[in-house]
C-alpha cells in the first residue's frame, strides 16, 4: 500500500474532463480531495490524498501524466522558510491536522508534511510569513 | 558574599569570568545551593525575541544638494511614511507604520504584508530604500521635492530607538466570544479555542531581576544582534503591578526604552513582523547581562517557569472594552505544557516569543562577556521600582466643546 497527498495541476483543455474518477475505475486507487480551484488561464488546481497498491498508484500517476496533468508532491507545495522561522509557535492552534507541533523539550516547531492538507491557514497566521506556498 | 561590577569587569578582561544563561542558572542553583553558586557564578544572561509594537528607528540621511528642510514637511521610506517633525533632514520610521494604500482592515481580516518593521529589517540587511520626500522650502532650504535611494551605509546616524520593549510578564489572550477574532495576539479562536502568550518566562530579562536592582538606566544589552542601552523606562512602565513572593510581578509591569547602532545590528535579530487583521510591527531581540553581585539577585535568576504567573485575559470584551478582572492565572510551566484550563475548560495555547531564539541570545550574549568583548555597565540611575509608587493610567477623556 502506498498512501501519499499530491498537488496536480490540469491544463486547460483538461478542465472540463472527467479524469480523476479514473484512477479509482481504472487504477484501483483511493482518492480524497482536499483542495479545488481553478486558477488564472482557467487551469484546474486539485489536491489530492491518493492511495492504493504500489504498482498501481504508479500507473495511475503515469496515465494523469501522460494526459498532460503535472504532478507534483504536496511536500513541495506547502514549505516552510527556515530562515524565516523563528520556532515562535503561534502557528500550532491554528493548525487543523497537528503538522505544525511545537516540541515541548527543545521549544522548536516541527512542519509535518505528511500531516499537512493544504488549507493554508498557517500561511496569513504567521507573523513572520515563513509558512509558504509554492503550487 | 558580594561581588561589584568593577571586580566583575576585572574578571571579564581578565577572561576568567563566570557566565551562565538565566536557564543554566537554575539546576546549578538546585545543585550547589545559593550560597557557594553565587561565589562561583559572575553574570547570568537573558534573553527574548518577541513581538514589540514600540519599536522605531532615527535616521540622519545627509543633507542634499540644494539643501531641503523635510522639517514641516513629508516623507516616506518604501511608501511607508516616516515622521519628520525634528530639524532638516532627521527622520523617525516607526514599525507600526504602514503604506498609506494599504487596504488595512477594510478588507477583513488585513494582511499587513509591509510596513515600518520590514523597511527596518531591509535597512539593517544593507538594501537599498527609496526616499521620498516634499517640503515647503525656505530661503537656506530651497528644495520642495526629493526622490532617492538610501542606504544604512551611507546615512550619517541610524540609531534604533524603541521607547516601550522587553515586557515584564505578558497577558495569556484567549476569547470568550462566538467569532474568530484577530489581535495582537495573534487570531483567537472562539470559546476558548486557543490561549495565546508571550514572554520567555524564566530566560525574560525583567522577571530575572524583578525589582530592577541591577537593570537601570544605562546599562549595556544586547539589542538587535549589536550592542544597546537601556535609556529610560519603557512607556507603560508600571512597577506597582501585584507580586508573587518572589518578586516576580504577575501582570505586564515594568518595561524598558532602550537604544543601539542600527548599523552594528543584524536582520536577523529585527524581523518585520505581519499580524493578520491587526498591523505590522517588529520583532526584536534584546539580552540582558545580570551581575551576580549578591545573593539575592542570584535567587532572583534562578526563578523557574513554575513560580511566574500570568493573568488569562479575555480579548473579545474585557481587553477592548477595558473591563477588569482576569480569568484566573497560569504558570509558564502550565502554558509551556501546550494546554491550560480556564472555565473548566481545556485550552491549547500557543506562544508568541520564540523561546530557542530568546536562548540563542542569552548564549551569545554569554560568548561575547566570556571573550571579553562586552564588559558590564553600572546603571547611571535607578528604574523607578515598587517603592516609586508610579502606576500604569488610563486616559481621562474630557469632551471638547
Amino acid at each position: 500500500m502506498i498512501s501519499k497527498r499530491i498537488v496536480l495541476k490540469f491544463p486547460h483543455r483538461l478542465v472540463d474532463q472527467p479524469i480523476v474518477c479514473n484512477l479509482a475505475k481504472y487504477f484501483d486507487l483511493e482518492f480524497n480531495i482536499l483542495k479545488a480551484y481553478i486558477i488564472p488561464k482557467e487551469e484546474g488546481l486539485l489536491i489530492l490524498g491518493l492511495s492504493g497498491e504500489e504498482e498501481n498508484y504508479n500507473k495511475g500517476i503515469n496515465y494523469l501524466k501522460k494526459l498532460g496533468v503535472i504532478v507534483q508532491s504536496l511536500s513541495q507545495g506547502i514549505i516552510r522558510n527556515s530562515t524565516r522561522c523563528t520556532h515562535c509557535g503561534v502557528c500550532i492552534t491554528v493548525c487543523p491536522t497537528e503538522a505544525l507541533v511545537l516540541d515541548t523539550h527543545t521549544r522548536k516547531v516541527h512542519f509535518y508534511e505528511n500531516k499537512c492538507i493544504a488549507c493554508e491557514l498557517c500561511i496569513p497566521a504567521c507573523p513572520l510569513r515563513a509558512m509558504e506556498v509554492h503550487y | 558574599m558580594t561581588k561589584t561590577i568593577t571586580e566583575i569587569n576585572e574578571k571579564i578582561s581578565k577572561g576568567d569570568v563566570v557566565v551562565v544563561t538565566a536557564e543554566e542558572i537554575i539546576n546549578i542553583v538546585e545543585e550547589k545551593g545559593v550560597e557557594e553558586t553565587a561565589q562561583i557564578v559572575d553574570v547570568v544572561t537573558t534573553g527574548t525575541f518577541g513581538p514589540m509594537c514600540s519599536s522605531g528607528t532615527y535616521i540622519n540621511i545627509g543633507h542634499a544638494k540644494p539643501r531641503i528642510k523635510l522639517g514641516g514637511g513629508a516623507c516616506h521610506l518604501n511608501d511607508v511614511p516616516a515622521y519628520c517633525g525634528f530639524a532638516a533632514v532627521d527622520i523617525y520610521l516607526g514599525c507600526t507604520n504602514l503604506p498609506e494604500d494599504d487596504p488595512r482592515n477594510r478588507v477583513y481580516p488585513g494582511k499587513f504584508e509591509y510596513g515600518g518593521g520590514h523597511v527596518i529589517e531591509e535597512f539593517v540587511a544593507g538594501k537599498d530604500i527609496k526616499l521620498t520626500a516634499t517640503a515647503y522650502g525656505t530661503d537656506c532650504y530651497p528644495r520642495r521635492k526629493l526622490e532617492t535611494w538610501i542606504n544604512i551605509k551611507d546615512v550619517n546616524e541610524a540609531v534604533l530607538f524603541n521607547p516601550r520593549n522587553v515586557y515584564q510578564n505578558y497577558n495569556v489572550a484567549v476569547n470568550l466570544s462566538n467569532k474568530l477574532i484577530y489581535t495582537y495576539m495573534g487570531a483567537l479562536k472562539p470559546g476558548l479555542g486557543n490561549a495565546n502568550y508571550c514572554s520567555a518566562g524564566q530566560l525574560s530579562p525583567l522577571l530575572n531581576d524583578p525589582l530592577y536592582k541591577t537593570i537601570g538606566i544605562g546599562s549595556k544589552i544586547f539589542l538587535g544582534g549589536g550592542v544597546g542601552y537601556v535609556a529610560w523606562q519603557g512607556t507603560q512602565h508600571n512597577p506597582t503591578a501585584k507580586r508573587k513572593d518572589n518578586g516576580t510581578t504577575c501582570a505586564p509591569a515594568g518595561t524598558l526604552a532602550v537604544i543601539g547602532d542600527l548599523k552594528q545590528m543584524k536582520p536577523e535579530w529585527l524581523l518585520g513582523t505581519s499580524f493578520q487583521g491587526y498591523g505590522t510591527t517588529l520583532t526584536v531581540g534584546v539580552g540582558i547581562p545580570i551581575p551576580i553581585i549578591n545573593e539575592e539577585i542570584l535567587r532572583y535568576t534562578a526563578v523557574k517557569d513554575k513560580d511566574i504567573y500570568a493573568p488569562i485575559v479575555d480579548y473579545s470584551e474585557a481587553y477592548p472594552q477595558v473591563k477588569p478582572g482576569a480569568l484566573g492565572e497560569v504558570s509558564y510551566e502550565q502554558l509551556k505544557s501546550g494546554k491550560i484550563v480556564v472555565q473548566d475548560k481545556e485550552v491549547p495555547t500557543a506562544p508568541l516569543s520564540s523561546y530557542t531564539k530568546a536562548v540563542e541570545i542569552a548564549e551569545i550574549l554569554k560568548d561575547w562577556i566570556k571573550q571579553g568583548r562586552f564588559l558590564l555597565t553600572e546603571p547611571v540611575a535607578s528604574l523607578p521600582g515598587p517603592e516609586s509608587g508610579l502606576t500604569f493610567k488610563l486616559l481621562k477623556e474630557r469632551p471638547i466643546e
